[in-house]
């Protein structure tokens, strides 16, 4: 079937089986590989990717499903030349060891730090109605969905600590203005 | 200096955007073929016909392979000894076993047709338990191999006290995120270019050529980086690359295999699962007068890399302790399940469990702390490892550079028979063993005759016990148990030294090949593999520093047989200490002309010339380093060189079990506090300290890396990852639904890790020590909290928690029943 999947904000058109998964399409078809296929499974993470701003599994979705929606993968969050304020902490604080969870850290933790903005609780989260207040156990919660088996997990959970907590020094100063 | 900083991993950037390319990412040429193995459902017995027609009909297939239709030889074991088929020719050995090869233009059609074949088979009763292969006595060698000293029966009958137990240790998948993948591209005349996700390119070549019936010189590996290997890509990547490679020139078109993850699963090895039986003999303050182990190893079909995985299990049956009078036995075991393979620690964390396990049984028997039972039974300090075991500081001796053909000629006694895979650590029965003997240090010998020069334990478990408030907690956390009837805590301090060698000893070599261009660009390429840990960067440091260059100006490249040959495998931990001291080599060799050029330029002695700030200094004079280039070429001067590197003082005899098989050894220690749910068996981690010895660091910062992931990679193998397989040798657990590993949230959320500050005694790559595998051994650390929570559950004179791994809720909950109804 013909259909055009809009990825990283260029509309293009595809010729795919109907059955094509939508990290196939990403990574067979539009050679986006930054999207990685860890267990093909929605177990692993490797492959998150924002649909319309949230964070999904790309393996769990059929690219058919997809046409009239914004799809944003790790190619897309920032020109390889100059990193975004995420992927700047996850090299500073050696998020990472044999890189192949990630661009699904990142692009999960891009959706992750949306939702809190958005207010969305999660498990551990004391109070349903408060506002989120990111630490160490909010984002080890949030980003138990992608799993490192280097288990660089300490640089991963501070780099998004810090990310966030850039975020929250900016804002209110954007408010005031 | 460009060492000792904490750069970050090479390709950082690229893992950061998504731009680093791993096997499955490699754009491929047009008309590219995928492949899928058909896989035996049943675990023992042989196929007597295979109706492939429907399978050869399918959309998409091009091709079937039978092991009727190979080329060359039918094997992919890295054991010379041992026969182990791409594709069964009627034998089958474990469910998972590849019995046919479809070739298809995509993925999907290819594993979709590999459903559609109609076996017949004649089944037989499959061993499985490490009972069953007992029973059979179906094992590998002709029997229990046994290391030891003394009279341990006699020690053990005269000692005050007896300990005796078992502890059962599960396996464990390595569930590299990347799944095992090659992608062959056939060349002119017959030759073969392979992209292999392995630890091991000299090993992919040789099986390759072998598959293909041509010598190693028509084929050309080339490994960029891993998607984390652990082990699990040191020998499990041969079929794929020998099945694309025989594709490839069946069918004349690029061909790629990448495994589903359930395929990588079903189809490859795994760590070791073992049972050990432990009877010690003990005095009135715990110190092991007597002691046997019997080690009985599950290896899977086939010997893989067994052999030595078992003798490591049995060089760590000691870790940290003086054991006056010892017998280890191992068994290693043949059944019809997976091949067990390589996995971090290489045999050398189920050792150490077993005896760690001793210390934590004696310390319960007699009501002592176990941290004092540990202490009391360390090796001796010794007098020279008092300040740190630290010699004094000099000029570090290059090796002495020597060509890179040359390298395997006449050494070692190697064997002239072009088909033995010497540089395969399965190649452990082929080579003679040297006799070793060697004078006995009491209290500081190892079983295996090896002397302990540099025991630094005593010193790191005084400075954690500080730092980790050990004593305080201990007791807070008996109190907070006294006063809570559902919830228990525990707190357990594990140390941790680990052999650094392969203990096949010719292993113990390295190659590098070094290029500077005329703009002083320097081009580096070794023998070692990246996977995460963090090599390439090391070396380039290293390079960088030889040159007195930032690290910027030297391109890492990928891993090729064509330019480093007869390499070992990147495994042991041995990576850096090898391949940095071989680039080290190389890099001197293209110093040492370009300072004779300057020098004899300038009329100055060339030992006076320096390297450093980008600049080479002589006299009082000093020039961009990229000028000294091009003059040096335009002066005729070769500015490219090969390292190699051997390591000194290694000698071993495996079947006596006595030499040195260990360079140096590498300490840690870890304290874990964790609590359980008495009602459920749920249990967490709280809180780890660790302090760890990486010698004089490299890159600190990847080596904190390689620590806190080793331990949670540990807590990993021991308090959750459990395989199970169905009474028909099915493994049921194939999947991240069903086969736990540590998530973000499992990691303790109090987590301190530091360096121990000190310097290899012996003359390593700028005086480092290895850090891939030792750290993982921590996390024994944690099962041992976990037994002293569950041991809080009894009351005086309640039986040892005796709790085995993985510490799943199952087990913990079972064994707080059996502490609580006794």
């Amino acid at each position: 079937m013909e259909i055009t999947l809009t990825v990283n904000g260029r509309a293009q058109a595809l010729e795919l089986d109907p059955r094509t998964t939508l990290l196939d399409a990403l990574r067979d078809h539009l050679q986006l590989t930054g999207t990685k296929k860890g267990c093909d499974h929605g177990q692993c993470g490797a492959c998150t990717i924002l649909l319309n701003g949230r964070r999904i599994n790309a393996c769990l979705t059929l690219a058919a499903m997809h046409e009239a929606d914004e799809i944003a993968t790790i190619e897309g969050l920032a020109p390889p030349d100059d990193p975004g304020a995420l992927q700047a902490a996850f090299l500073h604080h050696d998020g990472f060891q044999c890189g192949y969870c990630t661009p699904g850290q990142i692009v999960s933790a891009t959706g992750m730090l949306e939702e809190a903005r958005a207010g969305w609780p999660s498990h551990v989260s004391p109070n349903l109605e408060a506002e989120v207040a990111l630490d160490r156990s909010e984002v080890a919660e949030r980003m138990s969905g992608n799993l490192c088996r280097c288990a660089a997990y300490t640089g991963i959970v501070e780099a998004i600590l810090e990310t966030a907590e850039q975020e929250r020094d900016v804002e209110p100063r954007e408010a005031a203005e | 200096m460009t060492v000792a900083k904490p750069l970050p991993h090479d390709a950082a950037m690229r893992h950061v955007t998504g731009e680093a390319r791993y096997v499955d990412d490699i754009p491929v040429p047009a008309g590219t073929l995928h492949l899928a193995f058909g896989l035996s459902q049943i675990a023992s017995g042989r196929w007597t016909e295979m109706d492939l027609d429907a399978v050869r009909a399918a959309p998409g297939v091009v091709a079937v392979i039978t092991a009727a239709d190979l080329p060359g030889h039918n094997d992919v074991s890295p054991a010379p000894t041992f026969h182990e088929e791409l594709l069964s020719s009627h034998e089958i050995h474990y469910a998972g076993q590849p019995l046919f090869l479809v070739v298809a233009d995509s993925h999907l059609a290819a594993r979709k047709a590999a459903r559609l074949a109609q076996v017949t088979a004649e089944e037989t009763e499959p061993v499985l338990t490490i009972e069953q292969a007992l029973a059979r006595d179906w094992r590998f060698e002709e029997g229990p191999r046994v290391y030891g000293r003394g009279d341990p029966e006699a020690a053990i009958a005269g000692a005050a006290h007896l300990v005796d137990g078992s502890i059962e240790i599960g396996g464990q998948e390595h569930f590299y995120l990347e799944g095992q993948a090659a992608l062959a591209l056939p060349q002119e005349g017959g030759d073969m270019v392979v992209h292999s996700s392995s630890q091991h390119p000299t090993e992919i070549q040789h099986k390759v050529a072998e598959a293909l019936a041509v010598p190693m010189n028509a084929v050309r590996v080339e490994v960029r980086r891993m998607g984390g290997g652990f082990g699990g890509k040191e020998s499990q990547g041969n079929a794929l690359a020998c099945a694309c490679a025989v594709a490839a020139r069946l069918t004349g078109r690029p061909c790629k295999m990448r495994y589903d993850r359930d395929d990588d699963f079903v189809i490859t090895g795994k760590r070791h699962d073992f049972r050990i039986d432990y009877r010690a003999g003990v005095d009135d303050e715990g110190r092991i007068l007597g002691l046997i182990f019997e080690q009985f190893c599950r290896c899977g079909w086939s010997q893989d890399l067994s052999l030595p995985v078992a003798d490591r299990a049995m060089l760590h049956a000691d870790n940290a302790y003086w054991l006056p009078a010892v017998r280890i036995v191992s068994h290693r075991l043949r059944t019809n399940t997976q091949s067990a393979t390589a996995f971090r620690g290489f045999g050398g964390p189920q050792g150490m469990l077993g005896i760690e396990r001793v210390m934590d049984h004696v310390a319960h028997a007699l009501g002592r702390d176990p941290l004092e039972v540990r202490r009391t039974n360390f090796y001796a300090a010794r007098a020279e490892a008092a300040q740190g075991g630290q010699p004094p500081v000099g000029p570090f001796r290059a090796a002495s550079p020597r060509s890179i053909s040359a390298k395997m000629r006449g050494e070692e006694g190697a064997a002239a028979d072009p088909s033995l895979d010497l540089t395969s650590r399965g190649a452990a029965q082929a080579v003679a063993p040297q006799p070793a003997p060697r004078s006995e240090v009491p209290g500081s010998t190892t079983p295996y005759g090896q002397v302990v020069e540099d025991f630094i334990l005593p010193d790191m478990v005084a400075r954690l016990v500080e730092s980790s408030d050990y004593r305080a907690r201990r007791a807070a956390i008996a109190e907070w148990n006294a006063a809570e009837p559902i919830c228990k805590r525990g707190i357990a301090l594990t140390p941790v030294k680990f052999g650094i060698s392969f203990t096949l000893t010719h292993l113990n070599q390295a190659g590098a090949l070094v290029h500077v261009y005329t703009d002083g660009s320097i081009h580096m390429n070794h023998g070692g593999t990246e996977m995460g840990q963090g090599l390439f960067q090391k070396v380039a440091q290293v390079a960088a520093d030889r040159f007195g260059v930032e690290v910027e100006r030297v391109k890492i490249t990928a891993t090729d047989t064509g330019k480093v040959p007869n390499t070992s495998a990147t495994a042991a931990s041995s990576g850096s200490d090898l391949n940095g001291m071989a680039v080290k080599a190389a890099c001197d060799e293209i110093r040492d002309r370009l300072a004779t050029f300057v020098a004899e330029r300038q009329q100055a002695d060339p030992a006076t010339v320096r390297f450093e700030g980008g600049r080479v200094h002589v006299g009082a004079q000093s020039y961009p380093f990229e000028d000294v280039a091009r003059d040096a070429w335009m002066a005729r001067i070769s500015l490219s060189a090969t390292g190699f590197y051997r390591t000194p003082k290694v000698e071993w005899d495996r079947i006596r079990g006595q030499g040195r098989p260990f360079y140096y050894f590498a300490y840690g220690v870890a304290v874990t506090e964790a609590a359980i749910d008495t009602l459920t068996g749920e249990n967490r981690l709280l809180r780890a300290d660790i302090l760890h010895d990486c010698g004089t660091s490299l890159n600190p910062a990847l080596d904190l890396g390689q620590i806190e992931g080793g331990y949670i990679q540990g807590t990993g193998w021991l308090t959750m990852e459990e395989l199970v397989w169905d009474t028909r040798g099915r493994l049921r657990t194939h999947a991240p639904s069903t086969y736990k590993i540590p998530a973000c949230s499992d990691a303790p959320p109090v987590f301190n890790v530091a360096l121990w500050d000190g310097r290899n005694r012996e003359e390593t790559i700028y005086r480092s020590k290895a850090v891939g595998e030792p750290p993982l051994m921590l996390g024994i650390s944690a099962l041992m909290a976990l037994s002293d929570a569950v041991a809080a559950c009894g009351g005086p004179g309640a039986p040892y928690p005796a709790l085995d791994a993985p510490a799943t809720p199952e087990r913990v909950l079972a064994a707080v029943e059996r502490v609580r109804s006794a």
